[in-house]
């Protein structure tokens, strides 16, 4: 294999380029949908939705929080709440140390933020999910900060947004995680008693025990284009009933002709959306 | 501990939870129509959501429990392949949910307790179901089934499938069979997506800590209640008289109490469960 195996070195490694080469490495994005190459600082200001086709990229809690509030300032709330891993769960690895790497990765403790502050003026509390922990997955710290917001809510007479952003209850809480759909739907029972608005705007992906409770209990229910919304996932239905789904099936879109959405509102459209239906709703 | 006769299970021979999951899936387990006729007299079944269909998926109607009317909702599976076909295997589409939801207003309109049973693999993920808001018609009645004003009261007899099983699951007592299980997952879903094998099953089982006295372990449910020895199967009669027992005593205490304490009370016990979580610095 003389013949085939370089015996001399250094022809294989190229010679050190670090100086010749520019490092683009972070300043291009491209487009999951169109496939266009977009310059990262076009995309930022474009709300992170592709200029070309309109494909709105997944965002985390934090730009959410950002794009939302005035200033992009706003006031956190119970976030120091920490999982207690009640069923010792472990997969691949255990639970806790899931959650510690997730903590670290993402600083924050678990899926979701909840904030207050104001949109043009008028207060709002907002709660917003990060898909990166676990899949914005809810567990016991997710239920009892959403089942607090709409408290405050109710108790202050202050507007809800919830953004979704989930694949649906967390497996790793397994019945605690469950039951967080029914107390979830009960705290907002009593928001609706209280005739405090809650809008619900469901993101890419909203599915599971998210979507069958909180998520679809908005007074008003709203969705960004082309996002993945259902109860069951795609993989599970394709499982069930042995054929490919239809194209488009459990987007926004798809609900919205179906009757289960109110509208589906572009990201650059939302705040002032939002605001309106606030506007139209209340006082 | 009764001595059950150990299922034979290739993977994990002392396995309680799985050999209780395979229990409460058993070919010859009573179903909810089973126990109804022997628990209630003069049942009368009710159809259609009055809207789009009936779904047999799901049973509902009116009958005396120690000649006192009550309004009776159950998930039921069929027998043999026709009937099995016939109840879509337990789960309920859209539809279901919300012929449930028609009878509990007629019950509460009529001031009469209501009794559910819950026996599903879980809501049934189709194309037709997404359609026509399987998300919905159960987040709808988690948020209803928590205003509604009259005594409730659920039994897990079997399979206690996630959100499918708690759509008819918020009652101010929940109560579970010896051998049922109540969980957010099914174990070969679970299995599929932590060991990327669905044959581990057994182990997801464990892991996923679904049984009854888990359960109650973690303030779940209010009690559980025994089997016969060697599980339901084997002795209608003595398990839907252990049911009657346990029901009787729930409405006794339920019944004095009126519309506001009863609502006060669901909302208490939801709202307090999962409280299972520890401050930590955030980060």
């Amino acid at each position: 294999m003389a013949w085939f195996n370089r015996q001399k070195p250094g022809v294989e490694a190229p010679p050190d380029e670090g100086g010749r080469k520019v490092r683009t490495e972070g300043l291009w994005e491209k487009c999951g949908h169109c496939d266009q190459i977009i310059w990262r600082k076009t995309l930022e200001e474009a709300m992170q939705v592709c200029p070309k086709c309109e494909y709105h990229f997944r965002i985390d809690a934090r730009t959410r929080l950002a794009l939302l509030f005035d200033n992009g300032e706003y006031e956190e709330h119970d976030e120091k709440l920490g999982s207690t891993d009640p069923l010792k769960f472990v997969d691949s690895k255990p639970y806790a140390e899931r959650l510690a790497a997730m903590r670290r990765a993402t600083a924050l403790p678990d899926a979701l933020i909840s904030a207050s502050g104001t949109m043009n003026g008028r207060r709002v509390n907002i709660c917003a999910m990060e898909l990166k922990f676990i899949g914005g997955s809810m567990g016991a710290v997710m239920g009892e900060q959403i089942t607090r917001a709409i408290e405050r809510s109710a108790r202050e007479r202050v507007p809800l947004v919830i953004v979704s952003a989930s694949g649906g209850a967390r497996m790793q809480e397994g019945a605690v995680s469950l039951m967080q759909l029914a107390k979830i739907s009960a705290a907002l029972m009593k928001l609706d008693e209280a005739k405090v608005p809650y809008i619900s705007v469901m993101t890419d992906p909203t599915t599971g025990g998210v979507t069958a409770s909180f998520a679809m209990l908005g007074d008003l229910n709203i969705a960004e284009p082309g996002a993945l919304i259902g109860f069951a996932g795609p993989r599970v239905i394709e499982q069930t009933i042995r054929q490919k789904l239809p194209e488009g099936f459990q987007t926004s879109e798809f609900l919205l002709q179906h009757g289960f959405l109110d509208a589906v509102v572009k990201r650059s459209d939302l705040k002032e959306f939002l605001c309106r239906a606030f506007d139209l709703l209340m006082n | 501990m009764p001595d059950e006769q150990p299922q034979p299970t290739q993977t994990a021979p002392s396995n309680p939870a799985w050999e209780r999951v395979q229990l409460a899936r058993h070919p010859k387990r009573p179903h909810a129509l089973d126990y109804i006729q022997r628990i209630f007299t003069g049942f009368m079944e009710l159809h259609g959501d009055r809207a789009f269909a009936d779904d047999a998926a799901i049973v509902a109607g009116f009958g005396k429990f120690d000649d006192r009317p009550v309004a009776v909702i159950a998930q039921q599976k069929g027998r043999d392949t026709k009937q099995k076909l016939h109840r879509n295997f337990g789960m309920p589409k859209p539809e279901g949910y919300r012929k449930a939801m028609r009878i509990m207003r007629l019950a509460e309109k009529f001031s009469r307790p209501i009794i559910t049973f819950l026996d599903t693999p879980g809501a049934y993920p189709g194309i037709d179901a997404e359609e026509r808001g399987q998300a919905e018609a159960i987040a709808v009645s988690l948020r209803e089934m928590s205003r509604l004003e009259v005594p409730v009261v659920s039994v897990v007899i079997g399979e206690g499938g996630s959100g499918g099983a708690l759509g008819l699951g918020v009652a101010n007592r929940v109560y579970m069979l010896e051998n049922a299980y109540y969980s957010v997952i099914t174990p070969e879903s679970c299995a599929a997506i932590i060991y990327r094998d669905s044959g581990e099953a057994a182990r997801a089982a464990a892991a996923l800590r679904l049984t009854a006295q888990d359960l109650l372990g973690l303030g779940l449910i209010d009690a559980v209640i025994p089997e016969p020895p060697g599980g339901a199967q084997l002795d209608y009669d003595a398990t839907a008289a252990a049911i009657q027992q346990t029901l009787r005593g729930a409405l006794d205490a339920l019944r004095p109490m009126n519309a506001a304490s009863l609502v006060e009370d669901r909302y208490n016990k939801f709202r307090q469960m999962g409280n299972l979580f520890l401050s930590q610095e955030a980060g």
